[in-house]
């Protein structure tokens, strides 16, 4: 009896699967041809934005509100899962091998590098703070592995808030300079949006090692 | 003619990718066939050129991912261990 009802069951979720995804396969072939949309006037503007990577001109110029608060909302992110209160897993460390670290003698620096490579091309190229802080992350995760990841938990607390708080920082600055909100003047644009990645990266690579981790890191001395 | 023939291998491979992360039984296997799934989207979208989207799929997609559930698979063995020696379950938490 309930074999048989599995089955009804299964039919019935399978032709709904085939009927949506029929009408969504459908709404995609007779959508018309995407207009322009903000492409022209994206590019129009790009020699006012500081950089010429029209990618990261968007991000961290013109639409850079929505920058600052996906960093506000990784923050939210890390301090839900501290709320969490996990319990320490008992394995936190691989054991050391020559292989693994080998692996890390040779990877830390190189994976460092592009990290930085990534932030620094960002402005003319793809890469940028995301893509940046993502493999710093993976660093810290590799570290974090090797039991080599030292740091306070003050430490890990700031380099979770710089990010936020310096383009927070550069944001008002510029509303009194300039009257609004993260509105780069033309000559320092470049070097701002610069400023905020590499802060942002820090953050980013912070945020995601630690969520990671996911254990609110130890009270060690008088941390608030 | 072959970028047609390429594309189309890429974007089938990732189908059966993804079928068999869906389908196989062993966890182990489906987390590795996640982390090839994701090392091949981000091929994908290589192709579909948003390089920027590229590489952020291979770092957190293929990559962080990739780890977290691979971390997450050992802890809960390491929890089910645990759990078949002592009676009470409610180790966790707190």
């Amino acid at each position: 009896m309930t074999r048989i009802r599995n089955r009804i069951q299964r039919s019935l979720l399978a032709s709904l699967t085939v009927v949506v995804g029929g009408a969504l396969a459908l709404a995609l072939i007779e959508t018309p041809q995407a207009g322009q949309g903000l492409t022209g006037i994206a590019a129009d503007a790009l020699p006012q934005s500081g950089v010429t990577n029209p990618v990261t001109a968007v991000l961290l110029n013109f639409r850079a509100f929505d920058t600052l608060l996906e960093i506000a909302v990784l923050l939210l992110t890390l301090i839900g899962a501290w709320a969490l209160r996990l319990p320490r897993p008992r394995l936190e460390r691989l054991p050391s091998s020559i292989i693994f670290d080998n692996l890390l003698r040779v990877s830390v620096p190189v994976l460092t590098i592009i990290a930085a490579y990534l932030l620094w091309i960002g402005a003319k190229a793809p890469g940028g703070a995301f893509q940046a802080g993502a493999v710093l992350a993976g660093v810290g995760v590799l570290l974090h592995f090797a039991g080599a990841l030292r740091l306070t938990a003050r430490a890990i607390r700031w380099l979770a808030v710089v990010g936020l708080l310096v383009f927070m920082g550069i944001g008002v600055a510029l509303v009194l300079i300039s009257g609004a909100l993260l509105q780069y003047p033309l000559a320092q644009a470049g070097t701002l949006i610069l400023v905020i990645e590499t802060a942002a990266t820090l953050s980013i690579a912070a945020i995601l090692t630690a969520l990671f981790v996911a254990v609110e890191p130890e009270n060690r001395g008088a941390v608030t | 003619m072959l970028t047609w023939f390429v594309d189309g291998l890429i974007g089938l491979t990732i189908l059966w990718l993804a079928w068999r992360a869906m389908s196989i039984k062993e966890l182990y296997r489906a987390v590795t066939l996640f982390i090839a799934f994701g090392l091949l989207v981000s091929i994908a979208w290589v192709r579909l050129g948003a390089p920027d989207v590229a590489i952020a799929e291979a770092a957190i997609g293929a990559g962080l991912t990739g780890a977290l559930l691979l971390v997450t698979l050992s802890r809960l063995r390491q929890g089910t261990l645990k759990r078949s020696k002592t009676e009470s379950p409610d180790d966790s938490d707190t």
